[in-house]
């Protein structure tokens, strides 16, 4: 490490709250047709830490981040090797329904997508689905909870009725991550969920990013290194379909050990 | 990979950055020069321009503060860049101290030009002539990033430690031969102190250059030479 001390304060705060491995991949390939999007990917995420996804475009974060909750399988020709334990449980074992699994492993996306439906159906939707609430009242206190815990009751309380398409985009972001929350996930994908807000609505996203993990384990790929730098514990820069270096964020932004990964955070990317 | 930035206003920004610690390091090095022959000549005019010039590193050094805060805000470096700019920022400080040295130097060298000298005289340049070559030294490590260069001259100041010692026992003696030295003497040492915390400047800009080329700071621990101290070696160094 890079430290005189032998945990520096950024370690510490990771560590206060860290649990063991929660996503563990192993030699994962991902192939699109002929095309080798991801190879042999080793890669274990940790519970209760963000990480962030780094690399150039096509450099395979995305399409990594995509086979945490098997969402590659809706793209045709896209083909997964290796393993992928969540809890020590490999995600894509024939007899695992795909439908738990997604309720397990939340998403959100890049471009806000509220349903057009009522800011209180937006978050009701994966509870009713998935049968989560007993009862209506049941129901209002889940849809509560998930709003507050995406920092949006305050701003929604008197307005619960209206359509979600209504909001602000930081709104809607913050919509989509309280309807990923209903369902009590134990991990949530973000795929670059600032890249259309403001700066104000991003600040807003990433305190409430840095919030949730003290609940769930966040793994987001952000095209914004200071985004990565600002919200992560660990971060993972891939290229050219590889797992180039991955580390704890602090030691990746000051001192990496790769010149690739030197090369696309300091701006000299050929 | 290339080792330009893909917004080359970036580099030129970072070169010139680099050559301002460079043009500093010069004058600092230009300054010491300059009071030591100040001293051994007796020379009190090249005492007066030293004096008069340390304004000029002074000036420099904010520059390097200014544009330091200025590509930290706009630039937000990372990884190696952000080690150039910290370290650059550091080593200004280093440096001015080192001018600043020089100028205290030139004004006990004033001094001493009144009174007649004593012979210990001879020590002080032999130390200045060491200190000298690893500011040298340091300042090539400096520009060509390089770190066994770096570590070289770290290790050095065990050299330059000793000579002090020996200098420092050497004017007691002479003080307590003779009070007439009194005046002399004392200017002395506080002469051949400031060389020694030069040379402590030195080191340090040493530890900045392997900072960042390496990334990581060196660990272990500098070798220590006898000190003027009747306590162990873990006491505070500043006397």
């Amino acid at each position: 490490m890079t430290s005189v001390a032998s945990e520096t304060y950024f370690q510490q705060n990771a560590r206060a709250i860290t649990g063991g491995i929660k996503v563990k991949s192993e030699d994962v390939n991902v192939y699109y047709g002929e095309k080798h999007a991801l190879r042999h990917v080793n890669l274990d995420i940790n519970a209760n830490e963000v990480t962030a996804l780094i690399g150039p475009s096509g450099c395979g974060k995305s399409t990594y981040l995509r086979c945490l909750n098997r969402m590659n399988d809706l793209i045709e020709g896209a083909r997964v090797t290796g393993k992928i334990l969540l809890d020590g449980q490999d995600i894509y074992d024939r007899e695992l329904d795909v439908v738990q699994l997604r309720a397990r492993v939340g998403m959100v996306f890049q471009k806000p997508n509220p349903f057009p439906k009522s800011i209180f159906d937006n978050v009701a939707y994966g509870p009713r689905i998935h049968g989560l609430a007993t009862s209506q009242s049941d129901l209002e206190e889940i849809v509560l909870t998930s709003l507050e815990k995406a920092g949006l009751y305050n701003e929604v309380k008197d307005r619960m009725n209206e359509p979600g398409t209504g909001l602000s985009g930081g709104q809607q972001q913050r919509l989509c991550i309280a309807r990923a929350i209903a369902v009590s996930p134990e991990v949530i994908l973000m795929d670059e969920p600032c890249s259309a807000l403001d700066p104000i609505a991003t600040a807003k996203v990433e305190e409430l990013i840095d919030e949730l993990r003290e609940n769930f384990t966040i793994v987001i790929v952000t095209h914004s290194m200071q985004q990565a730098a600002r919200v992560s514990q660990r971060t993972a820069f891939f290229h050219l379909g590889e797992l180039v270096e991955f580390g704890d964020t602090e030691q990746i932004f000051t001192n990496p050990q790769h010149k690739l990964t030197q090369g696309y955070i300091t701006g000299r990317f050929g | 990979m290339k080792d330009e930035h893909t917004v080359r206003s970036y580099d030129e920004e970072l070169a010139h950055l680099t050559n301002l610690i460079a043009r500093m390091g010069g004058l600092a090095e230009a300054q010491l020069e300059g009071a030591v022959q100040a001293l051994i000549r007796r020379d009190s005019d090249l005492a007066g321009k030293v004096i008069a010039a340390d304004v000029k590193v002074d000036e420099i050094e904010h520059e390097v503060h200014s544009f330091t805060v200025r590509l930290l805000a706009l630039r937000q470096p990372v990884a190696s860049d952000l080690r150039h700019i910290v370290g650059a920022l550091k080593i200004s400080g280093d440096l001015e101290r080192i001018a600043d040295y020089a100028a205290n130097l030139a004004k006990r060298a004033l001094v001493l030009n009144q009174i007649p000298p004593v012979r210990p005289t001879a020590g002080v340049p032999r130390l200045a002539k060491v200190v000298q070559e690893v500011i040298k030294d340091v300042l090539d490590a400096y520009i060509e990033q390089d770190d066994a260069k770096a570590i070289k001259v770290w290790r050095q100041d065990e050299e330059v430690d000793a000579m002090y010692t020996g200098l420092f026992r050497e004017l007691i003696t002479y003080m307590m031969e003779d009070p007439r030295n009194l005046t002399a003497c004392i200017h002395l040492m506080f002469i051949a102190k400031n060389i020694e915390r030069i040379g402590d400047h030195a080191t340090n800009i040493a530890e900045t250059i392997h900072f960042l080329v390496k990334g990581s700071p060196i660990l272990e621990s500098r070798p220590k030479g006898v000190s003027i101290l009747p306590y162990p070696s873990d006491m505070p160094e500043d006397v």
